[in-house]
């Protein structure tokens, strides 16, 4: 290797493992998605937007991607409280709480899209209670956002815990003696001190709730230009042997995904430029 | 006289900072317990409505049998290769410094950033019948795709980063100054690596492998897309609860979905176990 490639070391394995590493994410990760982009760009233009701007397409990325917003937006505050919750107070069961939150990471897409639509279905334990008051959530939309949210909970969560514990406790009672209202404090302190890991939080989730499939296809009812996401929608073109099909549309949620992972790296470069002003 | 207004202002503010505090709290476990415990609750619930024999009796069933047997399997060659990787890419990373290295990080983060349906769609681009590599599959009777094979690959692809992801930071924060020693003092480059370096990251290491262990059995939808739904050969257990829920058999669908909650249940407890072992550690 050229000296200038890396800086001289003692340790030793580092054209072994670099190797093995670059070949094994070459021929695992970055083959299959070249494929992909390769499929597309075998398409015309025409044939491409065709398949890009078909009805039944567009009402899936209208589900997916608002579905998706809303589910962040709902984890962005509750999330919010919950981790709130876990850092400043201690209350019984507090542990247990926090271990808790890691269940949806952990828990099969399946099952809880399973469980989900069981608890939820107009005859379950809460959409019977639901039904009075004349919402239907399973089979519906709003299935779709319920599902999501539960994928995106740990997100949120788990971006804001550590952000939450850096603010300066000190600052927030100096402001208090100085006569600031708790809200006050929460506005002007808190908020701005954790504000970089929410949205972080609030991205991730996002992102995590575009691409999911498992949990929401058992909740969601599936009635084509109403209930289908995109990503089933791709399975379905798939089963129909529809590779072209199947593969823009796949090309377009990768796109979405780099997007998203850009804007995901560019929150948490703010955020460290803004640790850093406040350091200075 | 002076000294009572303050008083009561304090007290005012520490019994509505109660209110807010208990309201918080309340929020939290409402939020939570309706989105966590009321399904994992119903999963139980379902899975035994008809009483424990026949919960029992779902799994002798011999294509849920073979379902759990392939869900082990794939586990037991995913785990194992992404751990390796998983080593490999942090020991390059951690320990040298080269060009291009945020961006391989960033490559190897791109399976999180991925639907679960794109990671089996691009193994069906390439292996399928009509995929790159199909014909010359085809011609020497080998098949990737509606087989064993293709669910391990995208079982290996959504799981690729996570024993990576844990060692990473760790290794980078802890450094190479014990193993610059060792190799200085003559120690062979394994010998450092099982003498110096894995005792230092195996609670980070058992963490990632735990993570990883738990995608790889109860992955859904990318193993849905390559498996083609073979009753008893290509299904694992999440594929398995869809077949069997797809057919109102909600017993037998919930008594499999028992097993993988248990399973996610076990992967909390342990990485509980390991978080507390590190942080004591680290001390």
């Amino acid at each position: 290797m050229a000296a200038g490639f890396r800086k001289p070391s003692v340790l030793p394995g580092f054209g072994l493992t670099l190797g093995f590493t670059t070949f094994f994410l070459s021929a695992l990760v970055l083959l299959p998605l070249a494929a992909l982009v390769f499929k597309t760009s075998s398409l015309s233009w025409q044939a491409f937007f065709e398949i890009m701007l078909d009805e039944r397409a567009v009402a899936s990325y209208r589900l997916t991607f608002g579905a998706a917003l809303l589910a962040a937006v709902v984890n962005a505050v509750f999330g919010f409280i919950v981790a709130w919750s876990l850092v400043r107070y201690d209350f019984p069961g507090r542990r247990l709480l926090d271990a808790v939150i890691d269940l949806p990471f952990a828990l099969p897409t399946a099952v809880s899209g399973i469980a989900l639509a069981t608890v939820f279905s107009p005859s379950g334990w809460l959409g019977q209670k639901l039904a009075l008051a004349n919402v239907q959530v399973a089979y519906t939309w709003i299935g779709v956002v319920v599902a999501l949210i539960l994928i995106g909970l740990p997100f949120v969560v788990r971006s804001v815990q550590p952000a939450l514990v850096e603010v300066q406790r000190d600052l927030e009672d100096a402001a208090e003696t100085l006569g600031a209202s708790p809200w006050q404090v929460f506005r002007r302190i808190v908020l701005p001190a954790v504000m970089p890991a929410l949205l972080t939080g609030f991205t991730l989730a996002f992102a995590r709730g575009i691409g999911e499939y498992g949990s929401v296809v058992f909740i969601s009812g599936n009635l084509p230009y109403q209930t289908e996401i995109t990503p089933l929608l791709i399975v379905i073109k798939l089963e129909q042997y529809d590779y072209e099909g199947a593969a823009a549309l796949g090309f377009i949620m990768l796109v979405m995904s780099f997007v998203m992972l850009f804007a995901i790296n560019l929150v948490q470069a703010w955020g460290r430029r803004r640790q850093a002003a406040a350091g200075r | 006289m002076a000294g009572a207004a303050p008083r009561t202002e304090a007290r005012r503010l520490t019994r509505s900072a109660r209110a807010v505090r208990a309201a918080l709290i309340g929020v939290s476990l409402a939020f939570l317990g309706l989105l966590l415990a009321a399904p994992l609750g119903a999963v139980l619930a379902q899975a035994l409505a008809k009483g424990w024999q026949v919960y029992t009796q779902s799994f002798a069933d011999p294509d849920t049998r073979a379902a759990i047997r392939l869900t082990l399997l794939t586990a037991a060659i995913v785990v194992p290769v992404n751990t390796v990787f998983g080593i490999c890419a942090s020991w390059a990373i951690a320990k040298f410094e080269f060009k291009g290295k945020s961006l391989l990080i960033t490559l190897i983060d791109l399976p999180f950033a991925v639907s679960p349906v794109i990671a089996g769609l691009v193994f069906v681009l390439l292996f399928g019948a009509q995929g790159w590599f199909g014909p010359w599959l085809q011609e020497r009777d080998v098949q990737i795709i509606f087989a064993v094979p293709g669910i391990v690959l995208a079982t290996l692809f959504i799981t690729f980063p996570y024993v990576a992801r844990e060692l990473i930071p760790l290794m980078q924060q802890q450094g190479s100054d014990e193993e610059e020693a060792a190799i200085t003092l003559g120690a062979s480059a394994w010998v450092t690596f099982l003498r110096v370096t894995l005792p230092k990251i195996r609670w980070g290491l058992l963490y990632g492998i735990i993570l990883c262990n738990a995608r790889a059995m109860g992955e859904f939808g990318a193993v849905s897309v390559v498996s083609g739904h073979i009753r008893g050969l290509t299904t694992t257990m999440p594929l398995q609860v869809e077949i069997l829920y797809n057919e109102y058999n909600f017993v037998a669908a919930f008594a499999v979905a028992s097993l993988l909650a248990l399973l996610a249940i076990l992967t909390l407890v342990l990485k509980t176990v390991v978080e507390w072992r590190a942080g004591r550690g680290g001390e």
